[in-house]
C-alpha cells in the first residue's frame, strides 16, 4: 500500500501529511507568492483538460499536474538570467520561471499572439527573456543543451546557474550521460533534477530502469546527489536551494532526484490502461497543493478562506489568458515560412 | 601568391574569427592537438583550453552543447571527425539546431557551425568514407558549405562562423590536404554565390566540394580529346543555393551534368538536375544527367571503393553521352 510510486527505499508514508519545518517559509508573502505558483500551473493545466475535452486545442497536450512542486520549488531559487532546459510536459516549468501566461495559452491555441507565434505549440513554449530555453518534444534533448548553455556562463565568466528538468523515463537516454559526464568533468553550473513521476510515457519506471534509487546514478559521474519528496514544496526548496548554491559558487553539477506522481495520463486523453485507478487515487492524497495547504494552515500562514480568495484571483487569470487566446488570430498561411533562417526564403537569399 | 593546404587556410579563418570575437569558440574531437588533417594546428597554443576545448566522445553533446551555448551567447564551432559521425547526434542537428529558431517564432538564432570530413579517401571503409550533404540540405533551418578549394575554405569558413544560423561546413578529405593559392589577408567569401570555376559553351557541370576538383580535370580532357568546351559551376554552398547561377549557366549551354561524390540515387543532384528541368526544359538540347556514387556503403578493397565512387573519367562519359546522343 505504501509503496505505490515512492523510490523502494524511502520512507515516506503515503498518507502521512506531515511536513517538515520550512526555512523559507516563515514569511506570509513568500509562501503565497509560491501558493498562488502551484495553483496556476493546476490551474492552467486543468482548463487546457477541459479545452481539450471541448476539441478548442490541437495537436496533443502534456500536462504537469501532480508534479507543481518541483518547477515551483526549484524556481523560487532562480534569478530571471538562471537558464532552464524543459521538457515536453513543460508548461509548469515555464509559468513557475515566469512566462507570460497569455502568450503561453496563445501559443497552446496555435495563436500568432503565442510565445512563439505558433510555430511550437504545447511541446515547444520557451521565453528566452526568461531564461526558459524551451520545452522540448525529445526526451532528454535538453540535457546536453543545458551543457552547453553550462558551458557558456563558465566561458563567460558569469554567475548564473542552469536548471535541467528531465524525467525518469528520460534517465535512460545516452544524452544524460553524456552530458552529466561532461558537467562533472568541467565543474558546470548544472543541476540535473529528474521528475521520477513513475512513468515513462505508459509504461511504469520499474521495468525499465535498472536500479529503484535514481540518484545512484550521479554517483557513477563523480556527481553530488540528491533525493528529494517532489510533493513537499518546502523540501524541494531546501535541497534545490543546496544544489543551486554550489553550482553558483563553482562546485559543479548535482543530481536532484524528486519522487512524485503524474495524476494524469501521459497526454490528455490518455486511457491509462497501464495503471489502475486506485494507484492514482492514492497518489492524490499527496497531492502537492494540499500538502502545502496543510503547511500553510499549520504555521497559521493562512487558512481556507485565503486559498479560496487565492483559488478565485488565479482562476481569473486563466480565464483571461483563454480570452486573450481565443480571440487572438491564427498565424496567415503566407508567413508559414517566417523564421527558418535569419536571412533566407526556402533557402535562397 | 603563396600556396598553403585546405586544412591550414581554415585555421586560419578560425584563428581570425576568433581574434576577433570572445565569443568564438571551438568544441569537438581531437582538437588541441591540432586535427587528423592538421584544420586545428595552433589553435590551442593561441587561445587556450577555455576557447579550445577537446571533448569526450560524445557526439550528442558536443552538438547539443553548441546548441546550448549557441543560444546563451557563444558563437561555437563544433567540430565531429567524420561527418558519419554526425549520425550520433542527428537528434541535435535535425531536431534541436535546426528548429529551435522556427519552433520558438524567431525568439533566438542558432550561431554555430558544424565541422566535418567527408568523402572518399584511400580504403577508410564503409563509416569513413562518405557523403551527407543531401541528409543535411534536406532539412530545413540547416545551411550547408561544401568548398572545393583552399580560398573558398578560407573565406566560406569565416562567413559560417560569422552567420547567425547553424551552417553544416564539410570538408572533404581527398582534397583538405591539397594546397591552392589563399590570400594572406582576412578575407570573407559569401555564402550563397556559386563561382565559376572554368568557362566554357558546350555543357555545364554543376558541381561542389571534390567533384569540382574531377570536374575541372574532366573539361580539361573534353576539350583537349574530344573538342568539347566544358563550364564548370562550383556551388560551394548547397544552402543557400545559388540556382540563378546554374541556370545562367544552363541557358548558355543548353546542357548539364550534375556531379557529386554521393550516391546517385536522392542525391541532392536529382534537386538540381529537376531545378533546371523546371525552368529551362523546352531550352534543353538533351536531359540533365547524374554523377554520383552507386548506391551501396563506400567498400573498403581499393578497386571496389574505385568502382563505387566517380572521378573525372565518370564525367567525360556522362558529358559525352549528352553532347553526341
Amino acid at each position: 500500500m505504501v509503496d505505490i510510486w515512492l523510490s523502494d527505499d524511502h520512507e515516506l508514508g503515503i498518507a502521512s501529511l506531515e511536513v517538515p519545518v520550512a526555512v523559507d517559509f516563515k514569511d506570509i508573502e513568500t509562501s503565497l507568492e509560491a501558493y498562488r505558483k502551484l495553483l496556476l500551473i493546476r490551474t492552467f493545466e486543468e482548463t487546457l483538460e477541459a479545452l481539450f475535452a471541448k476539441g478548442k486545442i490541437p495537436g496533443f497536450v502534456h500536462t504537469y499536474i501532480g508534479q507543481e512542486a518541483i518547477a515551483v520549488g526549484v524556481c523560487t531559487n532562480l534569478r530571471t538570467d538562471d537558464y532552464v532546459t524543459s521538457t515536453h510536459r513543460g508548461h509548469g516549468h515555464a509559468i513557475a520561471k515566469g512566462i507570460d501566461l497569455n502568450g503561453l495559452m496563445a501559443e497552446v491555441f496555435g495563436k500568432v499572439t503565442g510565445i512563439c507565434k505558433g510555430r511550437g505549440g504545447s511541446m515547444h513554449v520557451a521565453d528566452f527573456s526568461k531564461g526558459i530555453l524551451g520545452a522540448n518534444g525529445i526526451v532528454a534533448a535538453g540535457t546536453v543543451i543545458a551543457a552547453g548553455a553550462g558551458l557558456s556562463i563558465q566561458t563567460r565568466e558569469e554567475d548564473q546557474v542552469v536548471i535541467c528538468f528531465f524525467g525518469d523515463g528520460g534517465i535512460n537516454k545516452g544524452t544524460v550521460h553524456e552530458a552529466m559526464n561532461f558537467c562533472s568533468v568541467k565543474k558546470l553550473p548544472v543541476v540535473f533534477v529528474c521528475e521520477n513521476n513513475q512513468y515513462a510515457q505508459f509504461t511504469s519506471r520499474k521495468l525499465t530502469t535498472s536500479v529503484s534509487d535514481l540518484s545512484v546514478r550521479g554517483v557513477a559521474y563523480g556527481m553530488s546527489t540528491e533525493s528529494v519528496d517532489g510533493n513537499n514544496l518546502v523540501e524541494v526548496v531546501e535541497v534545490s536551494k543546496r544544489a543551486i548554491d554550489n553550482a553558483r559558487e563553482g562546485l559543479g553539477p548535482t543530481l536532484v532526484v524528486a519522487d512524485t506522481y503524474r495524476f494524469s495520463g501521459h497526454y490528455v486523453g490518455d486511457p491509462q490502461a497501464y495503471r489502475s485507478e486506485d494507484e492514482v487515487n492514492e497518489s492524490r492524497r499527496r497531492d502537492p497543493l494540499l500538502l502545502f495547504e496543510n503547511y500553510l494552515e499549520s504555521h497559521g500562514l493562512a487558512d481556507s478562506d485565503r486559498f479560496e480568495l487565492e483559488r478565485e484571483i488565479i482562476l481569473k487569470l486563466v480565464n483571461e489568458a483563454v480570452v486573450f487566446a481565443e480571440q487572438s488570430d491564427y498565424p496567415e498561411a503566407h508567413t508559414a515560412t517566417d523564421y527558418v533562417f535569419t536571412d533566407l526564403i526556402e533557402g535562397r537569399q | 601568391m603563396r600556396s598553403i593546404s585546405f586544412g591550414q587556410a581554415t585555421v586560419e579563418a578560425t584563428a581570425a574569427a576568433m581574434r576577433e570575437d570572445d565569443t568564438v569558440v571551438i568544441t569537438g574531437e581531437d582538437i588541441g592537438w591540432g586535427g587528423n588533417f592538421g584544420q586545428f594546428k595552433g589553435l590551442l597554443e593561441e587561445f587556450g583550453p577555455k576557447r579550445v576545448l577537446d571533448m569526450p566522445i560524445s557526439e550528442a553533446l558536443i552538438l547539443g552543447s553548441a546548441v546550448g551555448a549557441a543560444v546563451t551567447g557563444l558563437r561555437p564551432i563544433a567540430s565531429l571527425s567524420f561527418v558519419e559521425f554526425t549520425m550520433g547526434a542527428m537528434d541535435e542537428i535535425v531536431n534541436q539546431a535546426a528548429k529551435f529558431r522556427y519552433m520558438f517564432g524567431g525568439q533566438v538564432s542558432v550561431p554555430m557551425v558544424v565541422r566535418a570530413s567527408d568523402g572518399v579517401l584511400r580504403s577508410s571503409g564503409p563509416q569513413h568514407s562518405e557523403s551527407f550533404e543531401a541528409f543535411f540540405s534536406h532539412m530545413p533551418g540547416l545551411k550547408v558549405v561544401a568548398p572545393s578549394n583552399p580560398a573558398d575554405a578560407k573565406g566560406l569558413l569565416r562567413s559560417a562562423i560569422d552567420d547567425d544560423d547553424p551552417v553544416i561546413y564539410l570538408e572533404n578529405k581527398k582534397i583538405t590536404f591539397r594546397r591552392g593559392p589563399v590570400p594572406e589577408e582576412d578575407y570573407r567569401t559569401a555564402l550563397g554565390q556559386a563561382s565559376i570555376a572554368r568557362t566554357g559553351s558546350d555543357v555545364s557541370l554543376i558541381t561542389y566540394s571534390v567533384m569540382t576538383q574531377h570536374a575541372l580535370e574532366a573539361a580539361q580532357v573534353l576539350l583537349e580529346e574530344h573538342s568539347v568546351d566544358a563550364e564548370v559551376v562550383d556551388l560551394r554552398t548547397l544552402v543557400p543555393l545559388d540556382i540563378d547561377s546554374v541556370l545562367r549557366s544552363v541557358a548558355k549551354t543548353r546542357r548539364a551534368v550534375v556531379c557529386h561524390e554521393a550516391w546517385t540515387f536522392g542525391g541532392f543532384g536529382a534537386e538540381i538536375a529537376s531545378q533546371i528541368n523546371e525552368h529551362l526544359f523546352g531550352e534543353l538540347a538533351a536531359p540533365v544527367l547524374r554523377v554520383g556514387a552507386q548506391s551501396a556503403p563506400i567498400a573498403f578493397s581499393p578497386p571496389l571503393e574505385r568502382a563505387l565512387v566517380p572521378e573525372a573519367s565518370e564525367v567525360v562519359q556522362a558529358v559525352l553521352r549528352t553532347v553526341k546522343p
